[in-house]
């Protein structure tokens, strides 16, 4: 196991598969959370009744497989519609929805999470929607939601994983290429699966600890 | 409207096909959470023990399960146990990997379950003469497979989104594998692919409100 054929070419190649994997990540939870933001605003200020189809709509994001959505997405652009859009695009595209779709939920629950009394309070003294938003419930959701926040992003992180069926070369494919090229298949993968956990790991105890911190008061 | 023809009944004629897959594909979902639950118990019960090593095992086994990709997990269970000679059919594999998965998220679930259950009640079990396994078995582990129905119903869901990773290490009979290969014959890949979507939805459907049927008869007081 430590005679390995791996050399610094391929480490090269790796890290490039890892950047990919951050990159992908980075601009799909930027976006997604945008969204995610957006929609569960509208969910939360339409009702359960009107804001239906929109639930519908993100529900199907977390019910099918990240891997057909991808496919179907990748199908549509390109057979259908014949746009030239590149993997990398679609990828983002996709996994942006399917963070919006779980951080509306989450977004939802943060809302929620906030006494009506309290809004009631901020609104009676003279605030505006937009104020009672602004300084009273985002403060206070926020509390609520970013350990779940940060939950998702983790997850969405690992999900990437599975943009290599748009041809994206992220770093699990890039570990396939170097596993197909130098048959070390164990080796590799203990170097992919560390990366993963090294940011993962970190994070995940961060989020348990704000989760412990906040709740007790 | 679009340069494209769709032709539904192309795909369509192949749904038999698709549904044997989304059969195999509820099979080792089942499987995968069978197993996963005994092994979820397993681990909280080592997690809970005194023993050192006993309880780096599980929470390492947790903490890899919850930090890495399951994709990754099946590329181990298929790929990397290779490297020691042991070959699994891709069946095996799948199961391996998302069952591995499943114990690792559940047994996190009963961690957070087991805090919602007063530790007199353990107890109290004690002072009845009880060993510690029997007030495990009889007190503490209903009311938290009970508390944590929810979260297991969520696991299951992703079990059978996690089914479709199968591919990757040439599994072909579950709904995943069975599209794809018919992709390669007809390339109606959009039908295809849509038709399996909504049959997944519709497995996850039955899945969610089949549980909530469920928790409604079991838990009524």
């Amino acid at each position: 196991m430590f005679d390995t054929a791996l050399s610094a070419a391929d480490l090269v190649f790796l890290a490039k598969g890892a950047g990919m994997t951050i990159l992908v990540t980075a601009i799909s939870v930027a976006i997604g959370t945008l969204l995610g933001i957006l929609f569960g605003v509208i969910r939360v200020q339409l009702g359960a009744t009107l804001s239906l189809p929109l639930t519908f709509f993100l529900d199907i994001f977390r019910s099918v497989p990240l891997l057909i959505q991808l496919v179907l997405a990748n199908a549509f652009m390109g057979m259908v519609l014949r746009l030239q859009i590149s993997g990398f695009t679609v990828a983002c595209g996709v996994l942006s929805l399917y963070t919006a779709a779980y951080c509306a939920e989450i977004v939802r629950g943060g809302i929620d999470a906030v006494p009506a009394t309290t809004r009631r309070a901020a609104r009676s003294l003279g605030m505006s929607w937009m104020q009672d938003m602004r300084y009273i419930v985002a403060p206070l959701a926020t509390r609520i939601a970013l350990p779940s926040w940060i939950g998702l992003a983790l997850g969405v992180m690992k999900d990437s994983a599975l943009v290599y069926v748009v041809q994206v070369t992220e770093l699990l494919k890039s570990t396939q290429i170097l596993i197909t090229r130098l048959q070390e298949p164990l080796f590799l993968l203990l170097i992919c699966g560390a990366f993963y956990f090294l940011i993962s790991f970190p994070l995940a105890r961060f989020g348990g600890y704000l989760e412990k911190r906040w709740s007790h008061d | 409207m679009f340069g494209y023809t769709f032709q539904w009944n192309q795909a369509l004629a192949r749904l038999p096909k698709m549904l044997d897959g989304a059969l195999v594909t509820m099979e080792v979902a089942v499987l995968s959470m069978l197993i996963g639950i005994a092994l979820a118990i397993l681990l909280t019960l080592l997690r809970l023990s005194g023993a050192r090593p006993l309880r780096a095992i599980a929470t390492g086994w947790v903490e890899i399960a919850r930090n890495t990709p399951a994709l990754f997990q099946i590329y181990m269970a298929h790929f990397g146990v290779a490297s020691f000679g042991i070959h699994f059919s891709p069946f095996v594999s799948l199961l391996i990997g998302i069952t591995f998965n499943n114990a690792g998220y559940l047994a996190e679930n009963f961690r957070g379950a087991l805090k919602a259950i007063p530790e007199t009640q353990t107890r109290a079990g004690r002072s009845l003469g009880m060993s510690q396994l029997q007030a495990f078995r009889y007190i503490i582990l209903p009311q938290m497979l009970r508390i944590s129905f929810l979260p297991m119903t969520n696991q299951m869901v992703w079990a059978v989104l996690m089914t479709s990773l199968g591919v990757t290490v040439g599994m072909n009979a579950d709904l995943y594998g069975v599209t794809q290969d018919l992709n390669a014959l007809t390339f109606r890949t959009f039908e295809l692919f849509a038709i399996a979507g909504v049959l997944f939805y519709a497995i996850t459907k039955i899945i969610t409100l089949g549980a909530r049927v469920i928790a409604a008869r079991l838990f009524r007081y």
